[in-house]
């Protein structure tokens, strides 16, 4: 135990180490290089000073700019290339793969229940953000119920699942129901039942986990632009006599669309790689398989096939486009009004 | 603002009713686990959660001592005896006892009842008893057959984490969570900051270019780059006849897939610094390199630490990538792999299952509210400006 975390400190140390040092030393080396002092000559120092400023945004951008392009941008064009290629990703299958995806009971059944996840968790997720901190915001102990509520931020897909697993636990025969749910049924006189196996409601019981998860996100940024809604506005609603559904609907809610937009995508986002809750609470049987986890399979099953699982990437790709090019946008415009 | 609020709407009585339901929904998850983990393991599978806390209550059958341990007492033959550690876990109360399995509950323990045949039983709550006939004892030496209904105070034990602790690979899980999610927190930061500040404050050809272009990657699903990353990991281990699962490795990728959110959010902080400051730093002579230690990273305090908790939490809590780049073999085990293993190999024990969820869960949640405060401000920073 001792020898092993004596190495982890020693692993830790060196690699944050190593990544100090390449800043350190790079920009020591340049400021050699180009020295700013010539031995009086002034043009000379003039032009060192002009090539430092020149390299050294690259210096700065450098490993950055390497991770971001080995990591995530070659992978983009590498999965287009080998979605073409068969299993083991040397030979040309031309659009075999994507044949055999759209003819594949299983992945409809993936594409179908993102659609389903798309369409239920943002959804609830911004609703009950937005319910919960107008009601929160109008209370003395709000502070305390929003940290509740966001609590399960900080709390990992598998351990929430470890958490929603014991309420939905089921015990046959006349044993004492010990999950919370199947107690719940049982006092007000129904059956319990093994929820996760139910085929397509099944999929509502795994949603509820990431709305649990993520509400309080919503709820925290909604909450933030709630409070940046003018004052004036709302008293002035209020002498018009509005009651308090008008003010939500009518005055509260157009005012933070901004945000609810952003909420919204951000939670989509999340949706599209939604993987660890599926995986360990049913790995996609009792028909819950979602694309990230079909695409995981394929990397693995009966020694892998990089062909298929590359489609079912670049299916989760095309998915987020529409939202990358919105984001850019909306970047650019932010960018030009500075 | 948030008073005037409060003026409109539905009763605040609703109101009020309605969060603590919320709270209480969003709390009783969290807290059943927490419970289960303090629990005998014995208990756990006979009650729910919820009854911890107000005892539980058992029925169980024991046998008294022999009818050879009799020993006469003036004119009644008497057997003594203490049944409690006799198959009843030797804790509890002990509330009633009763002869036949359909009434196990017939007399009050503590009080000598008569069962006819001119036998009086008595027992205690404390499990001894008390029998005795006013004539001898039939020669059966097999003891008499009694059912007791024992109630268990509320029982809390730290049991269970040692278990996890010592015996399940909990531990060592533990440290190698943490050998992956510091270095993967750290560096992520110092390269983002470095990133950012060349593209907030220096000029060069291509800025705007390489800032959607960061903006774009925010987005691109991890599923990505799985395939190919693994493709290079070995082939690189291949070459240099390294394992192709390593923490460099794992680093090197939580770095990446955080660096896009990194960058943006800290240009947007960095760039919103005030011109004055870093420009006459310039007049004075001071390099980039210089103004970006001495006055960008101390001002950028609050960013860097919003952005710290972030990817400490989403590398702690992180799955996939462990699973793809660090692999599932014991040394490099990191701790939400093996709960999910245990999830697989141990459905049913609850009492292993919560203690190691509330271990993985620990150190995130101490964090969380630890350092709330930036976390909250973080989120605003990159969220709400757009809105």
């Amino acid at each position: 135990m001792i020898s092993q975390i004596l190495t982890a400190i020693g692993a830790m140390i060196f690699g944050v180490a190593v990544c100090a040092a390449y800043f350190l030393f790079s920009n020591k080396l340049l400021d050699l290089i180009f020295p700013a002092k010539e031995g009086g000559d002034v043009h000379r120092a003039a032009v060192n000073l002009r090539r430092r400023s020149l390299i050294r945004p690259w210096l700065f951008l450098g490993p950055a700019l390497f991770l971001l392009a080995v990591y995530l941008m070659y992978p983009v064009v590498a999965t287009l290339i080998l979605s073409f290629y068969g299993p083991d990703g040397n030979q040309f299958v031309g659009g075999a793969n994507y044949v055999w995806a759209f003819n594949d009971t299983e992945f409809r059944q993936s594409i179908f229940n993102n659609i389903l996840w798309l369409a239920v968790v943002p959804a609830a997720c911004t609703f009950f953000g937005l319910v919960i901190a107008v009601m929160t915001d109008r209370i003395w102990w709000g502070n305390i119920a929003k940290a509740v509520i966001f609590m399960p931020m900080a709390i990992s897909f598998v351990g929430a699942s470890v958490i929603w697993k014991f309420i939905y636990e089921y015990r046959g025969g006349n044993d004492t129901q010990i999950g919370l749910l199947n107690a719940v049924v049982q006092l007000f006189g129904g059956t319990p039942e093994v929820w996760i196996t139910i085929p397509f409601w099944n999929n509502f019981f795994l949603m509820v986990m990431l709305i649990w998860i993520q509400t309080g996100f919503a709820m925290v940024i909604l909450s933030a632009a709630l409070r940046g809604i003018p004052e004036e506005t709302i008293e002035a609603a209020v002498i018009d006599g509005a009651n308090g559904w008008q003010i939500f609907w009518k005055i509260m809610v157009p005012q933070v669309w901004g945000t609810i937009a952003t909420v919204w995508t951000t939670i989509t986002i999340l949706v599209l790689k939604v993987f660890d809750i599926v995986l360990t609470m049913t790995n996609g049987q009792w028909n819950t398989m979602v694309l990230a986890n079909l695409m995981f399979n394929w990397l693995f099953r009966g020694g892998g096939d990089s062909g298929r699982s590359a489609v079912i990437a670049l299916v989760i790709m095309v998915a987020v486009t529409p939202i990358m090019i919105w984001n850019i946008r909306r970047a650019n415009a932010e960018m030009k009004g500075r | 603002m948030i008073g005037n609020l409060g003026r409109i709407g539905p009763a605040r009585l609703f109101v009020h009713f309605a969060v603590v339901l919320i709270v209480l929904v969003w709390l009783l998850p969290t807290l059943g686990i927490f419970i289960t983990a303090l629990r005998d393991k014995d208990q756990i599978v006979v009650s729910g959660w919820w009854t911890a806390f107000a005892g539980s209550t058992r029925t169980t059958a024991v046998r008294l001592a022999g009818n050879d341990k009799a020993t006469q007492d003036g004119p009644n033959y008497v057997i003594t005896g203490n049944v409690s550690g006799d198959g009843n876990g030797g804790n509890g109360k002990i509330e009633s006892f009763g002869l036949r399995v359909q009434d196990p509950a017939a007399f009050k323990a503590g009080a000598p009842a008569d069962i006819g045949n001119g036998e009086t039983l008595t027992v205690n709550a404390d499990g001894s008893y008390r029998y005795q006939k006013n004539a001898a004892f039939d020669a059966d030496t097999r003891g008499k057959r009694i059912y007791l209904t024992i109630s268990a105070p509320p029982q809390f034990t730290l049991q269970n984490y040692h278990t996890v602790l010592t015996g399940e690979g909990i531990g060592q899980s533990f440290i190698n969570s943490l050998t992956v999610t510091i270095p993967a927190t750290i560096i992520p930061i110092l390269i983002a900051a470095f990133a950012a500040y060349a593209l907030a404050w220096m000029d060069f050809p291509g800025r705007a270019l390489l800032i959607a272009l960061v903006v774009g990657l925010i987005v691109v699903p991890l599923q990505m780059s799985l395939i190919p990353l693994l493709r290079i990991y070995n082939e690189i281990g291949q070459v240099f006849g390294v394992p192709s699962k390593t923490y460099p490795g794992i680093w090197m990728a939580h770095t990446a897939f955080g660096l896009p959110l990194a960058i943006y959010l800290l240009r947007n902080y960095i760039a919103g610094l005030p011109k004055e400051i870093i420009e006459s730093a310039r007049v004075d002579g001071a390099s980039d390199f210089d103004i970006f230690v001495k006055i960008i990273l101390p001002l950028s305090f609050p960013a860097l630490a919003s952005f710290a908790i972030f990817q400490f939490l989403w590398v702690w809590n992180d799955l996939l990538i462990a699973m793809v780049f660090l692999g599932t073999d014991k040394d490099h085990l990191v701790l939400t792999a093996a709960l999910n293993a245990l999830l697989g190999s141990r459905g049913g024990n609850w009492e292993i299952l919560t203690a190691s969820a509330f271990v993985t869960i620990l150190i995130p949640l101490l964090v969380f509210f630890g350092l709330q405060r930036y976390l909250v401000r973080g989120l605003l920073a990159g969220s709400v400006k757009g809105g």
